[in-house]
């Protein structure tokens, strides 16, 4: 269906919806790569405008990429929770972007609805949002996931140790992961991407990161980043914790991946049955990122945001204990400096959040973005505020087996610190019993002593 | 100053195992301000290495000394900044140039900038100076010089020679530890729209990774296999270990 829109003397034409979202989006170089983005300022806040009339009812009937032809729409129609809809099915997308913000809706409120909302949705709403709506809207949802230790909790960020090593080399990821369990990092999980994916290598290195969570009594969990496939066939004989996958919003470009929604649920059908958590059982991780599908050209047309939050739905069907999109890795064609990664980064985290996903964030760049530090120590700052689940922790923010830059352990330290957050409740208490922080959340001054140490 | 009030970490010796920066020490919850420096120096190094240029007079006075038949190219792509927005005109030849029609060859080697132009300044030579000598007696092959390509556009420069295999030697992403690294593609009989699974891949030639040398085995390994199973790819496994070994 087509849409149209005056604004001033002149009179914008849109194709059809996915039109309206593409051209309504801010700009960014991946949605122009695509030949998608709006072709003036003014055409993008004509946009806006249809948007913000468009009845939410209308998302329902148009699909952006055909159920025919793919499972992921198949999955956000079918499972769409018609009864909780009935509350908002009169919003129009202004309508929803005004309740969210209203003061005396409260982030359960929002959760109580979040299956009402399909990704399309809440890709529009995020696009009628400044930066400060999105950070405002998600500093009220508390998503929470358990298997260990308790993440997500309000006034708890955690950290997910990322000890990477070019070659996989055992003792140069035990070297990191020490030195960034003293920094108090690792509570969402100690998660290795091993340099391949080789599945003798995973299960030599689940084991040594499984002996040390052991040894020391570490309440938390490991992850090696391997293909979902590989887990699937190193299960039996390694101590498999989370099952990690990379996903995205359709079908052909998760095909790309070499996954499907099938092998996902084995995947997480499999973990489950292991159950290897204490508190709980929430055993999936995954990754996402704007312009991975149109990277496998597999977008259908559809801007680079409303596919990140389509990978969502696929995310939240498995129900995760972690998702992060790694939002500055994939390159200046897809988010060209600090200011479209920052943007995208609060994007993500909003439509996760609102979806019911236990979102964090790998705040990162490259080095042929035109991005900096400073970017990185906004970004964090900015989702700090917004309630972010967890970020990543690498030693000096220089990951030496991607060639990227993250947030380091450092700069875990300082958000909690200038946030006044702590660690996940039982992981901060084995900090406090191995000397490492103090009552205050201060980093002791550590000694030779030291556990951790001592048995190096 | 005065007073260094940095703590450092007793956890030294951990810095035997990796080249990670671990035990970096702090001052309040921030890095020490060498480490911010280096950090920001690494980050300088390696944002400097995306904007260097093709050094196409020294290549091509190096293939002019050796003989070697050379043509220089550009990609659609017209600026630094075109190219990183625009990765589908860096895949793409401008033919606006005066371009010689050759006879065709067996092997074409295209030397392009990629992301690190001073990688491939420095070690494209390294590399074909250990190889061209053992190439002589069997193939005929040439060398291309072109500004702003990314990996795929080896394959229009390979139709337009007609060439049965190709090796683009490229500046790859940079990173802190290795900001100036250059990586070979290698495709046997390439064509317009292949994608990375015909693809062969060297990467990590640099300083503190591969030499010249065992650049040049390994691509004299992917030439040698290529020609004898007619295949390059995903299906043609490159174990460098056993290679280098060898």
């Amino acid at each position: 269906m087509a849409y149209q829109f005056t604004l001033g003397k002149q009179n914008y034409l849109f194709d059809d919806l996915k039109s309206v979202l593409a051209k309504a989006s801010p700009l960014r170089s991946g949605d122009a790569l695509a030949g998608l983005a709006a072709a003036s300022n003014t055409e993008r806040i004509a946009a806006q405008y249809v948007l913000s009339e468009l009845p939410l009812k209308v998302f329902l009937n148009e699909a952006v990429v055909p159920y025919e032809l793919d499972e992921v729409t198949r999955l956000i129609i079918d499972t769409h929770d018609v009864k909780a809809f009935d509350n908002i099915s009169h919003f129009t997308v202004g309508d929803l972007r005004d309740w969210l913000l209203e003061n005396t809706t409260s982030g359960q409120n929002i959760l109580e609805v979040s299956k009402a909302l399909t990704p399309e949705m809440v890709a529009a709403v995020c696009k009628l949002m400044r930066n400060q709506d999105l950070i405002a809207v998600t500093s009220k949802i508390q998503v929470i996931t358990r298997f260990r230790n308790t993440v997500g909790l309000k006034g708890h960020v955690s950290v997910r140790l990322q000890p990477n090593h070019p070659t996989d080399d055992m003792k140069g990821i035990l070297a990191s992961t020490i030195d960034g369990l003293l920094y108090g990092c690792g509570d969402a999980v100690i998660g290795i991407n091993p340099a391949t994916d080789s599945p003798s290598v995973t299960i030599n290195l689940l084991q040594m990161l499984d002996d040390v969570r052991l040894k020391y009594e570490i309440p938390t969990q490991s992850c090696v980043l391997c293909h979902v496939t590989t887990a699937l066939q190193i299960m039996d004989k390694a101590p498999v914790d989370l099952v990690f996958q990379s996903i995205t919003g359709s079908q052909k470009a998760n095909s790309s991946f070499g996954i499907d929604l099938q092998v996902l649920k084995e995947a997480h059908d499999a973990t489950l049955a292991l159950a290897r958590g204490t508190i709980g059982n929430q055993c999936m991780y995954f990754e996402t990122g704007q312009g991975s599908a149109l990277s496998a050209n597999a977008h259908h047309g559809v801007d680079q945001q409303t596919m990140e939050a389509r990978a969502y739905a696929v995310a939240r069907h498995f129900d995760p204990f972690l998702v992060n999109s790694v939002v500055g890795f994939i390159g200046p064609e897809y988010l060209f400096d600090g200011k479209q990664i920052i943007r995208a980064g609060l994007e993500d985290h909003f439509c996760a959040k609102v979806m019911g996903l236990p979102m964090g964030m790998d705040v990162c760049y490259t080095n042929h973005a035109d991005a900096d530090q400073d970017d990185m120590d906004n970004l964090l700052t900015l989702l700090g505020v917004a309630g972010c689940n967890f970020f990543m922790g690498v030693p000096g923010t220089d990951d030496i087996m991607l060639n990227y830059q993250s947030t380091s352990f450092h700069d875990a330290l300082y958000l909690r610190k200038v946030l006044g957050k702590k660690p996940a409740p039982e992981f901060e208490a084995w900090l406090l019993k191995m000397g490492i922080i103090d009552e205050a959340g201060n980093k002791c001054n550590i000694d030779d002593a030291n556990k951790l140490l001592l048995k190096l | 100053m005065s007073k260094d009030l940095t703590i450092a970490n007793k956890w030294q010796q951990l810095k035997e195992h990796t080249k990670a920066r671990v035990a970096l020490g702090h001052v309040g919850t921030s890095l020490p301000l060498s480490e911010v420096l280096a950090l920001k120096h690494a980050h300088a190094m390696a944002k400097d290495a995306i904007v260097t240029k093709l050094d196409v007079e020294g290549l091509s006075q190096k293939c002019k000394a050796q003989e070697i038949p050379y043509q220089t190219f550009k990609s659609r792509a017209s600026d630094r900044l075109e190219y990183l927005k625009r990765p589908d005109l860096g895949r793409q030849l401008l033919f606006n140039t005066h371009l010689t029609k050759t006879e065709k060859v067996d092997i074409v080697f295209v030397i392009t900038d990629g992301l690190s132009a001073k990688a491939v300044n420095t070690y494209a030579f390294k590399v074909l100076n250990h190889l061209l000598p053992n190439l002589n007696e069997s193939y005929t092959f040439a060398v291309t010089l072109v500004e702003h390509g990314r990996v795929a556009i080896g394959d229009a420069v390979a139709e337009f020679y007609h060439a049965d295999f190709v090796a683009v030697c490229i500046g790859e992403r940079p990173g802190l530890s290795s900001p100036e690294s250059m990586g070979i593609y290698t495709t046997y009989h390439p064509k317009i729209g292949f994608t990375d699974e015909r693809r062969n891949c060297i990467s990590n030639i640099h300083a503190n990774g591969l030499s010249g040398k065992q650049g040049a085995q390994l691509l004299q390994y992917l030439i040698e296999k290529s020609f004898a199973l007619k295949i390059s790819g995903v299906t043609l496994k490159l174990e460098v270990g056993e290679i280098l070994k060898s």
